[in-house]
């Protein structure tokens, strides 16, 4: 089972969320999916790392083969090649990994060679094993380091699984709850936190996924959160309120289950709801 | 123009809320949400004129016609996106696909084409202000062109401007760097959890390697006073400047919420956001940029 | 000796424009027979990567040199593979700066600013 932990706005508290719903189970995986800013790593102080580097696919082109005819420049969508001073520049940053180049070459002058992007991390920490994607600073997109980790997990698919997403609803969002059975939506208790969470409401019902709230931060007064869910019908599945403990505490990287016993019974309780949601969402609403 | 950018790497430290706070504090007449992604800033500055829209184009998107299609897989199999499906027909799945051309190139029955397609929508306001903005759409790629055109609004219909804020976008990748381009300066906001004293270092290795001057503050400093010290140890390490801190204040909570600025009315918050402006403004205007436009006052 | 500009409309009489890689055109000004032509630029409707096409069409219009207010690093990659001298302008005034260049008054452009993972462009 896959429990992708979004939220649209940063901040609400996924990493919470996803950090202690899985030390709260008895064996679960985290992967990190907020591969720009993984802070995952930070709470659970794996051991046992194992690192793997991730590239992607850029051409280069042997001059003696290469006749300067620029098919493959025309061809490029993404301008990422030139043909001046007698050879081929091929611009690294921009290049779209797409392989069209390599196809529209006559002459077979256009061979592939990896760029690395980003690295991913895997460790373990108690009774969980985690997936930590890293993008090096001033690489654009977290896609392919996402891909990777999410792939490498589909053998697992009996194990329980929580993916901690990256903010907001663009395509690094989709690339993680992609093959999500079940998405837990956490929300904060502001009109930002509400706007947000409208964007990934949007998104799960897009791509059919089961879904239920986890309302974070809760305090008196006036939830604009809540009332959204009240106003779209969405299900609550539980509600964690603003604590200061619960509060210093992981703003000092501690996982709260296995600080307290307070917590480690809120979130057992939180989980529990969150899997009988889960199974119930997914066999109403079975994955294509 | 002298623009200041508002980043943080970590999402929720606050960047829209001191972003409010400085437009108000220094009445630029130019400002702009390049969170893009998920914009909020609209949310606490309220305009007096409707918006003009346009659509924003993203890279084309293939298109199958499966009354041409011969289901001969080459597309599927040349695509390097996952993005072509044939679980009935052959169809092209519009969030995966990124618009290169290869099945185009590869089919040999013609039946695939490479389409506009709108992936966002680019916001403008123009009354005593200009205000940039944009949507992008859910599930889309090329968020930062889209960012590029909402600074690029910007700058047009605000060209006598002579002071911008822009409110950034969590992370560091495509956007950000995206919003980076035509920055004077970042302010960086940080909180005070070991989140996010890590994702401030990522942050400023990213702008550092663009080169654009730094500057950052601390917001809620006060759930955290150990971290906040360390935040504070690294800026005097990385030779960042500091320009203050904000504590953590339920009033401001309630502002923000019912979409009013911290600086509305007298509260922690406001008079520590003060303090930051005033000290970011000195750094901005000792700079280049800065000299020229210091006899005109901002702030 | 041919020198290409990024203009912002096809005649002498105009301005010359701020972006390199999304200029609406380029004139073209060949200095040995006082002929301009203009060429329209195809990569300001570029999703990204506009100062590498931009750059790619004026190394195929077999420019010497150009003049511009400001060339990013992708940009001048391809112009200096292909010798193209890069200058920088003075001033929006197509004229005054064709003349700076006949007298030698313009200096070559040395703050080639970096990369922004062709987002740039203020």
């Amino acid at each position: 089972m896959k429990i992708a932990v979004l939220s649209g706005k940063g901040g609400t508290g996924k990493t919470l969320v996803s950090v202690n719903l899985a030390s709260a189970a008895k064996a679960s995986i985290y992967i990190d999916c907020d591969v720009e800013e993984p802070n995952g790593h930070l709470f659970f102080k794996p051991s046992n790392i194992k690192e793997e580097i991730v590239a992607v696919k850029i051409p280069f082109a042997d001059k003696a083969l290469c006749t300067g005819c620029r098919k493959c420049v025309d061809f490029c969508r993404f301008n990422a090649l030139a043909y001046a001073g007698g050879q081929l520049k091929v611009f690294e940053n921009i290049c779209h990994s797409c392989g069209g180049c390599v196809l529209v070459c006559p002459e077979n002058a256009l061979t592939e060679k990896e760029r690395t992007v980003g690295i991913i991390q895997k460790g373990e920490s108690g009774n969980v094993s985690l997936y930590s994607g890293f993008l090096n600073p001033g690489e654009p997109s977290g896609v392919p380091i996402i891909k990777k980790m999410i792939h490498d997990n589909n053998l697992k698919r009996a194990s329980l699984t929580f993916i901690d997403c990256p903010p907001g609803s663009a395509c690094i969002v989709m690339e993680s709850i992609k093959d999500a059975d079940y998405c837990v939506l956490v929300a904060e208790p502001t009109i930002f936190g509400a706007h947000n969470l409208n964007m990934v409401y949007e998104l799960v019902k897009l791509f059919g996924k089961p879904f239920g709230v986890i309302l974070n931060k809760c305090l008196d007064g006036e939830n604009p959160s809540q009332k959204f869910c009240e106003e779209q019908d969405i299900e609550i599945i539980g509600r964690i309120y603003y604590d200061n403990e619960l509060g210093t505490l992981n703003s000092n990287a501690k996982i709260a289950v296995r600080e307290s016993e307070k917590y480690k019974t809120m979130f057992a309780s939180l989980l529990q709801s969150v899997m009988r949601e889960a199974r119930h969402g997914t066999t109403v609403n079975p994955k294509r | 123009m002298v623009q200041l950018l508002i980043l943080s790497g970590k999402g929720g430290t606050g960047k829209t809320t001191v972003a409010g706070a400085f437009i108000e504090l220094s009445a630029a007449k130019a400002y702009g949400d390049c969170d893009v992604d998920a914009p909020n800033l609209h949310l606490i500055m309220p305009q007096q004129t409707d918006a003009v829209k346009s659509d924003f184009y993203g890279l084309p998107k293939a298109g199958i016609d499966t009354g041409l299609c011969v289901r001969c897989d080459f597309c599927r199999q040349s695509c390097r996106f996952d993005a072509i499906d044939n679980d009935n027909d052959y169809t092209v799945n519009p969030f995966a696909c990124e618009g290169c051309g290869v099945c185009e190139y590869v089919c040999p029955a013609g039946a695939i084409t490479m389409n506009p397609a709108v992936s966002g929508e680019l916001i403008l306001y123009t009354n005593n202000s200009v205000f940039s903005t944009a949507h992008l759409k859910m599930g889309s790629g090329n968020s930062g062109k889209l960012v590029s055109e909402v600074k690029k609004q910007m700058l047009s219909a605000a060209a006598n401007a002579e002071f911008a804020v822009v409110d950034g976008s969590p992370g560091i990748g495509c956007p950000v760097i995206a919003s980076i381009s035509g920055a004077d300066m970042v302010l960086i906001v940080a909180e005070p959890s070991v989140s996010g004293i890590s994702d401030v270092k990522r942050i400023v290795e990213t702008s550092k390697s663009f080169g654009v001057q730094l500057a950052l503050c601390i917001n809620k400093y006060d759930i955290n006073m150990t971290n906040t010290q360390s935040i504070e140890a690294y800026c005097i390490k990385a030779g960042i400047d500091f320009v203050g801190k904000i504590p953590f204040d339920p009033q401001a909570v309630e502002a923000v919420n019912s979409g009013k600025n911290i600086t509305d009315f007298d509260c922690l918050a406001g008079r520590a956001v003060r303090e930051v402006y005033s000290r970011t403004v000195q750094l901005l205007m000792a700079g280049e940029k800065g000299v020229k436009y210091a006899h005109k006052g901002i702030g | 000796m041919k020198i290409a500009l990024p203009v912002n409309e096809k005649n002498m009489e105009s301005t010359v424009c701020i972006s390199f890689g999304r200029t609406p055109y380029f004139l073209i000004y060949d200095t040995k027979t006082k002929a301009a032509e203009y060429i329209d630029n195809s990569a300001a409707a570029s999703q990204g990567g506009a100062g590498i096409k931009a750059s790619q069409m004026i190394v195929d219009h077999k420019a010497d040199a150009v003049m511009t207010p400001r060339c990013g690093e992708n940009a001048a990659e391809v112009l200096q593979a292909a010798h193209i001298k890069i200058y920088k302008t003075n001033g929006d005034s197509i004229r005054d700066n064709i003349d700076a260049f006949e007298t030698g008054k313009l200096p070559l452009l040395d703050e080639i600013h970096a990369g922004f993972h062709n987002h740039g462009g203020q």
